[in-house]
């Protein structure tokens, strides 16, 4: 307890109704520190020991210049005092006489005053000493005597007085302070904290407790994050993995134009394989080897069809197939997965497939668009599958991430026959829009890897982006994807939860 | 004998130009011309002439006169009247010969693939058009010539009613090798199983539904055979997307309507799974997340100052582009490197008096000419690093170190006795749990190595593996206080450190 606290406590321990009436003069009664004072009653208040209301009083104080005047007499009392000596003064002489500050003052107030006048260049006292009085000064004492309190004294001369920065008001803020409803002759420290030593010593059954203010954030948790994407991306893996769909091994970035394109029975003249859309390798330029007996399959496919197809009836050139380039699709991979499943020992197999990984296309950029991107794609590859299935699939795929009403508009791939478009109406979005591509692999596609006649490969992909900026409300991809994210964006991401429709099924 | 009306006009030229844009590949493929029949004299000329020896009164809306076909396409880069030609102009500027379509007098009448004669130009009044497509692909120039006399031949006065031309190829000496009668109005009958059909579709349609469905999509006339069990369809000439029974069973499809198509689930049980490299990598990102790392995403491509100088290491093999966006984006990182200082460059008004720490888990490529997937080689391979910076106000080395230490033990790999006798004993020592044959030290790293450059001189580790199947220390990665010269480079304020290591060696 403070000397401050000690004092008041005490004198209001006298009677249940004891008062300090103003805490000014009672502070200077008992020769404490007014602030002091103050500080304590605040402090005794937030405990309820005390009650208190407020005081305030105004009065004035002297400035350095009115305590000036006060001693010495008003500036223009000075001046006339100085040309009634001399008889008349230039300027010049009157400030080294008085002091510059005295004479500028003095003279302008001599002159409003009627009690010098200018003659020529030189100033001339009209009044004598008898004649005027130095009413400043006499305002000036009276306020001090009365201690700065101007019920005594005339407005308009008060008015004047703060005019000339001769007086200054000032508030002092005071208390008439009583006995508060948890009031106690001594204060008992309250604690804001559990501690060990109020464990160990048994303190904590005796230690009255601070209120504790609920209202504000916790601790910052701190630790690491992780990125909002692949959060995401981890979600997907396991909602494919839910379904049976087993990953491919995706990293290969650059690809030959063979497995990009041509095993997928995209013809070589096609504008997707311009340098407009797909990144070219300059270095290594070409690819080294293929499978050979394959290639020649895939050659003979393109030039004179077979196997129920007429082809395209185009020149195959052997130096376009083996472009390197960025692979601009997952699907070159999925392809080559395929081929593995048709010719792997034993025959083929049924087989569910999926990946999530990064693919390039040399496309315009804008906020929603990088050239690189990643691409969420799956496939079943079993005998006689149909429309239906694909249709099926899909919608068990997107009911697990929430979307439940889908649309399916025809379209065309080259790679693919029948080809769809899903529609769907995204819940956080409130409208439709395009969510995916699909279809079913050409024949042309699927007969020269060896794949049996009623084997059907059906398949659907999507980009990863698009769902995490729905999800985690970003505009701009620049904002998900580069070193341009913001630390902050990462740090509040959510977990990735999707609401899955077909939990609620269950 | 045809009327053109100004609509009709337009919708012809239109036709030309959509043409042109999508199946001609910007004529680069197949060029189309269309010229006043009456105007000029068969038989017509297809042949290759010296620039300088074409002389040519071209289209244009101004008449421009005649023109040498060389000084003609300079004309054409240059005018600004002419710029929508502009970029045809490449197709054959270089050539020593140009293309030319002349009639029996020798007049031009265009020089493909950039324009036509004015000479025979259309006009309202034409009433006998003469249609020549000029190609680099003979089937597409067949595809395009049928699709634009089908559209076009209703308005002739007899619809449908075109006069046929013969082709002919002459050798040098002049005498016919190859002659055939064009267009070909290529139609043919495609066949396709009933059954096929509902089973791609997933519908149940009888072979009768089918027949009505084929004739309302224009594959009439079309009718069933083989006892009912096989559609016949008539393909016309302006579907040549059509190449294979499953392109009928689609339009069939279409026809029925995708969205009453009852949905099912394919019936086989397959069991999922995921890559072990993909497992290992998710399950030490949420391990270095919670060790106080924050994670990041960065591009693929960058420029080669990025990746090479900048690092401080002299410029090595990487895989390059021929067509790059723009500097930024020149080759395939090798490293993860760039990509977190890049990151720390551009949160500079974040705080680092706590250490700000950020990692990576993704793929670089590297040249190789030996790496083979599924038979192939394409020369470079993607390797699975793990990247990780610490960025404070002092360097952060040993909090670097400790990362490498932590990866380690959850790889269950072993320290080498020698290395860790040296650290105070403790209980997780007693209970680490690793793999038979497995360790790992850390030495200084050589001051020759490719990435010396990016560490402050004595304080970069190399990452040692010894694996069962190697059975010797192998380097997998560094480790250090990165170069201030390096900081600089990216602008980085704060000492760092850095790690990087191979992944996949680990798995």
């Amino acid at each position: 307890m403070t000397e401050a606290e000690t004092a008041i406590l005490t004198h209001l321990s006298s009677s249940p109704e004891a008062t300090i009436e103003d805490t000014f003069p009672w502070s200077e009664e008992i020769k404490i520190d007014h602030k002091a004072i103050v500080g304590a009653v605040k402090s005794l208040l937030v405990e309820e020991y005390v009650a208190a209301s407020d005081l305030s009083t105004s009065f004035f104080t002297l400035s350095k210049e009115g305590e000036g005047i006060l001693a010495n007499g008003s500036q223009e009392v000075l001046v006339l005092k100085a040309l009634i000596e001399a008889g008349k003064l230039s300027i010049k002489d009157l400030q080294e006489k008085v002091g510059k500050d005295v004479s500028k003052i003095g003279v302008g107030n001599c002159m409003k005053n009627k009690w010098a006048k200018k003659d020529g260049g030189d100033l001339v006292p009209i009044k004598t000493m008898e004649e005027v009085t130095d009413d400043i000064q006499a305002a000036l004492k009276t306020l001090s005597d009365a201690g700065g309190v101007t019920d005594g004294i005339d407005d308009k001369v008060v008015t004047g007085l703060k005019k000339r920065k001769l007086i200054s008001q000032v508030t002092r803020k005071s208390y008439k302070v009583t006995r508060g409803a948890q009031y106690a002759p001594t204060r008992v420290k309250k604690a804001a904290d559990l501690t060990k030593e109020m464990l160990d010593s048994g303190d904590w059954k005796t230690t009255p407790f601070k209120p504790y203010n609920f209202m504000t954030l916790g601790e910052k948790v701190g630790g690491g994050y992780l990125h909002p994407l692949l959060k995401v991306r981890a979600e997907f893996r396991k909602i494919l993995m839910e379904m049976g769909f087993h990953e491919m091994p995706t990293n290969k970035w650059v690809e030959s134009s063979f497995w990009n394109f041509d095993s997928l029975f995209q013809p070589q003249s096609h504008p997707a394989r311009d340098a407009h859309d797909t990144f070219f390798i300059k270095e290594p330029a070409s690819t080294v080897a293929v499978p050979e007996e394959y290639y020649e399959r895939v050659k003979k496919m393109h030039e004179v069809g077979g196997d129920g197809s007429i082809g395209y009836r185009y020149d195959f050139k052997r130096e376009e197939a083996f472009k390197n380039l960025l692979r601009t699709h997952t699907t070159a991979i999925s392809s080559q997965m395929l081929y593995k499943l048709a010719n792997q020992k034993g025959g083929f197999t049924p087989q569910r497939y999926f990946s999530i990984d990064r693919v390039f296309r040399n496309e315009t950029m804008d906020s929603t668009h990088l050239c690189e991107f990643h691409q969420v794609e799956g496939l079943v590859a079993d005998y006689n599958l149909s429309l239906g299935d694909l249709i099926g699939t899909i919608e068990t795929f997107f009911k697990k991430i929430g979307i439940t009403q889908l649309r399916f508009k025809p379209a065309f791939n080259p790679y693919t026959e029948p080809s769809m478009e899903i529609f769907g109406y995204h819940p956080d979005l409130k409208k439709w829009t395009e969510i995916g591509n699909s279809g079913m692999f050409r024949p042309e596609m699927l007969r020269p890897m060896g794949l049996p006649e009623n084997v059907r490969v059906i398949a659907w992909g999507l980009s990863l982006e698009r769902p995490t900026m729905i999800k985690y409300r970003i505009k701009n991809i620049r904002d998900l994807f580069g070193h341009k994210v913001e630390m902050a964006r990462t740090r509040t991401a959510p977990v990735c939860r999707f609401d899955s429709a077909l939990e609620d099924d269950q | 004998d045809i009327t053109f009306t100004q609509e009709r006009y337009n919708s012809f030229i239109d036709l030309q130009d959509q043409l042109h844009r999508n199946l001609c590949r910007q004529r680069t493929l197949v060029a189309i011309g269309t010229h006043d029949l009456d105007s000029v004299q068969g038989p017509f000329k297809y042949d290759a002439r010296k620039p300088s020896d074409i002389q040519f009164v071209p289209l244009t809306p101004d008449d421009k006169g005649s023109f040498a076909a060389s000084d003609l396409l300079h004309f054409y880069e240059t005018d600004p009247a002419a710029k929508h030609l502009k970029p045809y102009v490449p197709i054959i500027k270089d050539s020593p010969l140009y293309p030319v379509v002349l009639d029996a007098n020798e007049t031009v009448m265009s020089l493909p693939p950039i324009i036509n004669g004015s000479k025979s130009k259309i006009t309202l009044e034409t009433k006998n058009v003469f249609i020549e497509c000029t190609a680099t692909d003979l089937t597409k120039a067949n595809i395009v010539l049928d699709t634009v006399v089908a559209m076009f031949s209703e308005y002739c006065a007899a619809p449908f009613e075109v006069e046929p031309v013969t082709v002919e190829y002459q050798d040098d000496q002049g005498s016919v090798v190859d002659s055939y009668v064009t267009p070909l109005m290529y139609t043919r009958r495609e066949k396709a199983s009933v059954e096929y059909c509902n089973s791609m579709n997933g519908i149940q349609l009888t072979g009768e539904e089918m027949v009505t469905l084929c004739n309302k999509v224009q594959f009439g006339p079309a009718e069933l055979c083989d006892d009912g069990k096989v559609l016949e369809v008539t393909v016309p000439p302006t579907r040549s997307d059509i190449l294979h029974a499953v392109d009928i069973a689609e339009d069939i499809g279409i026809a029925y309507g995708y969205n009453n198509i009852v949905k099912k689930i394919p019936n086989t049980n397959t069991v999922g799974g995921e890559q072990p490299l993909n497992k290992l990598g998710d399950l030490l990102r949420d391990e270095i997340g919670r060790a106080g790392y924050i994670e990041v995403l960065t591009h693929g491509l960058c420029s080669i100052r990025d990746n090479f100088t900048a690092l401080g290491r002299a410029v090595g093999p990487a895989v390059s582009l021929s067509n790059p966006a723009n500097v930024e984006y020149q080759v395939v990182r090798t490293t993860l490197l760039p990509g977190l200082l890049k990151t720390l460059q551009h949160n500079k008004s974040a705080s680092f008096t706590q250490g700000f720490k950020l990692f990576e888990i993704s793929d670089v490529v590297l040249p190789d000419n030996e790496w083979v997937v599924t038979d192939t080689i394409v020369g470079s391979k993607n390797a699975r690093r793990v990247c990780a910076v610490y960025a404070g106000p002092t360097s952060g080395f040993e909090i670097i170190h400790g990362l490498v230490d932590r990866i380690m033990t959850l790889c269950e790999v072993a320290p080498e006795a020698e290395y860790i006798a040296n650290s105070a004993k403790s209980k997780e020592e007693e209970y680490r749990v690793s793999k038979e044959g497995w360790t790992y030290t850390i030495a200084e790293l050589d001051s020759t190595d490719t990435v010396a450059g990016t560490y402050f001189p004595g304080r970069a580790a190399a990452v040692l593996l010894t694996s069962p199947e190697s059975g010797k220390r192998i380097q997998i990665g560094t480790f250090g206080i990165i170069h201030p010269d390096v900081l600089n480079n990216f602008d980085i304020q704060y000492p760092s450190s850095c790690m990087e290591f191979d992944l996949e060696a680990l798995l």
